[in-house]
């Protein structure tokens, strides 16, 4: 995430989706997963520094795009949102399954969390349905191995049909062996056969009368969807994907006169069945969900049943009636008052060392004989200004930063959104309005750009308008100044050079 | 024969079955997304200081939900 030169001013004009490709026969990758299994991380490890992000066009959605080279062969990645599932209820969801369904990936990744993978499971089913050049990379294998859980790589390739591989991407434990995987998914003349989640008998007959002609339909027309994936959807019948779909075809459903009369027998064969349309979209979901939970049992071993026990401990003292906000306030107290005063003995180094060199800098510029009006304005303007700013906000960034990247790290910052929801409820915001707020103390900027994580637009733009009422670093600065300045004396007006 | 009560009564620390889902729409999708499909096993873990939102694990995962959306939850089985 970031703004970067590329992705803000003329160059945000929407452009439609462009995968920049360094070369013609550069495979393109899309990299999914649920929010939160390292995603990111697998992708940074991959790409390195070769990447960039803008957004995806005409939405508020964050693509990152990186390329790496393999064996010889350069792979685009493409960094899809984090989602739970290929719904489109959302527009990361959304903008994640018009990708892999329509975005002419040459296969897919999806990064899942072996802590947690039969709830990763949902979107690794849904995404072998739509293609089955994929492969599932389980990720935080070093947490996993913390808690004695057990993942059966083998036993979870038998039962999905693609390729599976562990890996600790924070550790880069089996990137390499996701890179051959990745190489030989795409260069496989036959996909890999998915074994894909079985629907009840109605529903399955209903497709039975289907996906016949549509294997040939789509054969005819030489176009890579799954029949069986465009039937689901046909039945599903959903009006955003419908009408994409029908974009991404090159014969017009409607006009199909066989496909609809096919598709009448099969809704009312679900008629006959008891099924209407909307108990039909809770069928597949459960389907899909039942489904994974059979995959996963037979594949994750626990040695403890209760391996979550100190977790659950520690979160009765962050979360629990009496205790739960004392330590909140205590913890915020501790950043703050380490960020003030641990940043005091750096800021005045920096600024008697800035003061050294300045004298330097004027020794210089009488050596040069440089007019007075230039040393006023360059250094006695542009530099001093300058380096009060280092001196008094870098400190405190150096260390405000870091310490609330270590409470994300140690996942804590959930609790605080957990602790704090209904306060924020009243006022018809987020509980994770906290979470950006604690990031606005560091930097307003900072911390808006992290209100993404707000699902409700109403709540969203709540906390970015709220957010500048958060003093953030640069806002600590005038009482620090003023206390700092006793050393240093500030800019006196009868410094300042008369004009020639 | 339990009866069917609201996800949001259950003390904490125990357990229940879903019964149905009462939401409709997105948050409807959501929530089988994550696994509350009927039949599905769920422990309430813990309350926030304030009461609401509550953590519940499902399917092995700590979620929290707010009593407006999990007041929509039908669960029966009340047990430890």
């Amino acid at each position: 995430m970031g703004l970067t030169a590329g992705s803000t001013g003329a160059n945000a004009i929407d452009s439609g989706l462009v995968i920049k490709k360094e070369q013609e026969n550069d495979r393109v990758i899309a990299l999914a997963g649920n929010p939160n299994v390292g995603k990111s991380t697998v992708f940074n490890e991959l790409t390195g520094l070769n990447q960039h992000t803008g957004n995806w066009p005409g939405k508020t959605v964050t693509n990152a795009q990186g390329s790496y080279q393999y064996h010889g062969n350069g792979y685009i990645l493409v960094d899809l949102p984090g989602t739970y599932s290929l719904t489109a209820h959302s527009t990361e969801e959304e903008v994640a399954r018009d990708f892999i369904c329509f975005g002419g990936a040459d296969a897919a990744v999806i990064v899942c969390d072996a802590t947690c993978l039969e709830r990763n499971l949902n979107l690794v089913l849904q995404t072998i349905e739509i293609t089955s050049r994929a492969v599932v990379c389980v990720n935080l294998l070093d947490e996993a191995e913390r808690k004695n859980i057990r993942v059966d790589f083998q036993q979870l390739e038998k039962n999905l049909g693609v390729p599976v591989i562990g890996a600790s991407a924070r550790s880069r434990r089996g990137l390499e062996e996701l890179q051959e995987k990745i190489e030989e998914v795409c260069k496989s003349k036959e996909p890999p056969k998915a074994i894909l989640p079985r629907y009840t008998r109605p529903i399955e007959e209903a497709l039975e009368l289907l996906t016949p002609y549509l294997e040939q339909r789509l054969a005819e027309e030489k176009i890579p969807f799954h029949p069986r994936w465009v039937a689901l959807r046909l039945l599903d019948n959903e009006p955003g994907l419908m009408a994409t779909l029908q974009e991404n075809l090159s014969f017009s459903l409607a006009d199909d006169l066989e496909l609809q009369k096919l598709l009448e027998q099969a809704r009312q064969c679900l008629a006959e069945a008891d099924i209407p349309e909307d108990r039909l979209k809770d069928i597949l979901v459960s389907c899909i969900i039942l489904h994974a939970e059979y995959v996963s049992s037979d594949s994750v071993y626990y040695k403890k049943t209760d391996y979550n026990a100190t977790d659950r401990k520690i979160d009765k003292i962050l979360t629990s009636r009496w205790t739960g906000i004392p330590v909140m306030l205590l913890l915020l107290a501790v950043i703050f008052w380490l960020t003030i005063t641990g940043a005091n003995y750096p800021s005045q180094l920096l600024s008697s060392g800035f003061a050294w060199l300045e004298g330097k800098l004027t020794e210089f510029f009488i050596w040069a004989n440089a007019p007075g009006w230039l040393h006023g304005a360059l250094v006695l303007g542009v530099y001093r200004v300058l380096t009060w700013v280092i001196s008094v906000m870098l400190p405190p960034m150096a260390i405000f930063f870091p310490l609330f990247t270590l409470l994300e790290d140690l996942g804590y910052l959930p609790r605080v959104a957990f602790n704090l929801d209904k306060h924020f409820k009243k006022s018809n915001a987020c509980g994770k309005q906290a979470l950006t707020m604690c990031m606005g103390f560091g930097c307003n900027a900072a911390g808006i750009t992290g209100c993404r994580i707000i699902d409700s637009p109403r709540e969203r733009l709540i906390a970015i308008i709220t957010n500048n009422f958060v003093p953030c670093n640069g806002r600590f600065a005038p009482p620090q100044l003023l206390k700092q300045n006793s050393k240093t004396a500030p800019l006196q007006f009868d410094d300042l050079p008369s004009l020639p | 024969m339990n009866r069917s009560v609201s996800l949001n009564t259950l003390p904490e620390g125990s357990r229940a079955r879903v019964t149905s889902l009462l939401s409709t729409g997105s948050m409807r999708r959501r929530l089988q997304d994550i696994g509350l499909i009927e039949g599905t096993n769920v422990q309430c873990l813990q309350k926030s200081p304030s009461g609401d939102p509550i953590a519940y694990l499902i399917r092995g995962a700590v979620i929290a939900l707010r009593s407006e959306d999990s007041r929509n939850i039908l669960v029966e089985g009340n047990y430890n």
